[in-house]
């Protein structure tokens, strides 16, 4: 039996004003991530479909230096994993990109993110990227600040990075297989030597796969951008993508390699091509659980200013800056009437498409024939669309609705961790009873692991424990146990009373 | 002994904080190593550090004139496609 995805956006043709393909596709994107993600995500023009068409990001170029080669990248230019190659930024000292991040906040109030992705590496460049923090944070608390990196010295700036509440880090990862990674990365320079071919590239993939995990363990937002090389990391991506997901980075996002001999990158000299339409899309959909793959991405240049897409660059080169004079908290001010206006427009937004989709549901359920009940189900997940919380350690837990018609988000619901962390779990008695609270009504919690102690009290509760969906992506995963209760022949239309604990 | 850095030089500022002896410095039209100060590294690194991490091959010549990084050697492009 195969359900539909109901959560999934149904695939609406984009008309008009929006470039095809990049809006409307991914509807219900968010939905599917624990609250406290999707609050951070919710109003960033690069990570929420729906904000990127009211809020505006901007990058400064204050990070010239980089710590490792990319076959994809010619220095000459700017770091061709976040912007466009062949592009040469206006390189500036923290200072001035303050000033230029103050100008372009205080004129175009939309813009709520500023991000350093280059020219080089950010976090090469510790010095000059944590100096512009530094600054913007006393100055411009309104403005969140994100950083890109290639990963190699992220491990060592996390604590730099969360000191300035830095909450959004993108980190390129086009490999988890150190053989592929010597086909994309010739060196690194690491610990003062230069390291070239399969070894550098071995040392970048741990540190990178190190950094995510200490950055999701710190609560800080994690995007992981890929670059797509056909022929040399398109059959891995998959892999790359279900292990970054399973540890926590909330959104995927697969950019096609861009490839010209006028760039004169070793991709471009040597006649490495970039993927067509279809297979970006093909990937970007083997990728998916579809939800947190990130599909407006326009790969933005390193020192726009505007929304996605959008470059008012030329309105604030630096001699008119320096001619203009900012007012910056009479500024904010203006700002947050503008974002509290905007936030109004989309809650609204939402709540409108939320019961759409409770509508779409309802409707789906009339056709069919094979009726048979719905099952609600609850979901332990740190995030990536995957089950990957052990049931002790879920402060929240999703739920789902199984039914004849597919499988449906319907909400959030908070407890408290049955084991507050720590290996141990000895007195979780009382936790456990607020867990089965909560849990009421759901007849299975699919989660990464279940210890021996809960098991018992949770089927008593008429809660089926299962732990065999580790890693699986939440709707698979809810597909495959609601199957398994309908060969059990446990899902026929009755109202089933008769296992309620008073 | 001393290393040089030339006109190829991206100014990418890589090498200036890496320098054991403060020999780098940025200039126009790009950064300069101070021969009188550059030690080559000898006795703090067994690689000459401002070579080591320079992206750029041809940029840093030592003191025979001779690129430590010769084209080719770091991003790996055929000399002939190079030259076209
Ligand atoms: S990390 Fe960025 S700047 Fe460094 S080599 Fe790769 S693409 Fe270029
Ligand atoms: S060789 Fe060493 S001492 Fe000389 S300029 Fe380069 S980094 Fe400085
Ligand atoms: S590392 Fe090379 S390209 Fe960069 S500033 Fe130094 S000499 Fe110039």
């Amino acid at each position: 039996m195969q359900l539909p995805v109901i959560n999934n956006p149904v695939a609406e043709a984009p008309s008009g004003g929006c470039s095809a393909g990049s809006c409307g596709s991914t509807d219900d994107q968010m939905g599917h991530l624990p609250e406290h993600i999707r609050e951070k995500v919710f109003n960033h023009p690069c990570y929420s479909e729906e904000a990127h068409h009211y809020f505006a990001r901007m990058h400064v170029a204050v990070a010239p230096a980089c710590n490792i080669q990319c076959n994809y990248c010619n220095r000459k230019y700017d770091c061709a994993n976040e912007s466009r190659p062949g592009v040469v930024s206006e390189l500036h000292h923290p200072v001035q990109a303050v000033k230029k991040v103050l100008a372009v906040a205080a004129t175009i109030p939309q813009m709520t993110v500023l991000g350093i992705a280059g020219p080089g590496d950010p976090l090469a460049n510790p010095q000059r990227t944590f100096e512009t923090f530094r600054m913007l944070s006393e100055q411009a608390p309104d403005i969140k600040l994100c950083v890109s990196t290639n990963g190699l010295s992220l491990p060592d700036n996390i604590d730099e990075l969360s000191k300035y509440n830095i909450d959004h880090v993108t980190i390129t990862i086009n490999c988890v297989d150190p053989d592929v990674g010597a086909q994309i990365y010739p060196w690194i320079f690491w610990k003062n030597k230069r390291i070239k071919g399969r070894e550098g590239a071995a040392i970048l993939i741990e540190r990178q796969q190190k950094g995510l995990e200490m950055l999701v363990a710190k609560g800080i937002l994690v995007k992981v951008n890929s670059v797509l090389i056909p022929g040399v990391n398109d059959k891995h991506l998959a892999e790359v993508s279900r292990i970054v997901k399973a540890k926590g980075a909330f959104l995927h996002n697969v950019m096609p390699l861009i490839s010209e001999a006028a760039h004169g990158t070793y991709y471009g000299l040597t006649g490495q091509r970039g993927p067509t339409n279809e297979e970006l899309q093909a990937l970007q959909d083997e990728c998916s659980g579809d939800m947190n793959m990130m599909r407006h991405c326009r790969q933005c240049r390193a020192d726009a200013v505007g929304l996605l897409g959008e470059d008012r660059g030329s309105e604030f080169t630096m001699d008119k800056i320096e001619a203009m004079d900012i007012n910056y908290p009479e500024a904010m001010k203006m700002r947050a009437e503008v974002h509290a206006a905007i936030n109004e427009e989309l809650e609204s937004k939402r709540i409108a498409k939320e019961s759409k989709v409770q509508l779409v549901s309802i409707q789906g359920l009339k056709p069919k024939v094979a009726k048979t009940r719905p099952v609600l189900m609850a979901i332990a997940t740190k995030g990536g669309g995957v089950i990957n919380e052990h049931f002790g350690h879920a402060g929240e837990f999703l739920i789902y609705e199984a039914s004849s018609a597919g499988v449906r988000f319907i909400g959030h619901r908070k407890t408290t961790p049955y084991c507050e962390g720590g290996d141990t779990c000895g007195d979780g008695e009382s936790a456990l009873d607020v867990t089965l609270r909560v849990l009421a009504g759901c007849e299975a919690v699919l989660c990464s692991k279940v210890g021996y102690e809960p098991w018992g009290p949770l089927e008593a509760a008429g809660i089926q424990p299962n732990g065999e969906h580790a890693m699986e992506p939440i709707e698979d995963a809810i597909v495959a146990v609601y199957e398994e209760m309908r060969v059990a022949g446990k899902l026929a239309m009755k109202k089933v009373e008769l296992q309620k604990v008073a | 002994m001393a290393l040089e850095i030339i006109e190829s030089c991206v100014n990418c500022w890589a090498c200036e904080p890496l320098c054991p002896s403060k020999a780098i410095f940025e200039a126009k039209p790009h950064f300069l190593i101070d021969a009188n100060k550059c030690t080559e590294c000898a006795g703090d690194f067994e690689d000459p550090q401002c070579a080591t991490i320079c992206p750029i091959e041809g940029a840093i010549l030592n003191e025979n004139g001779i690129p430590l990084n010769p084209p080719g050697s770091l991003t790996g492009i055929p000399l002939q496609k190079l030259a076209a």
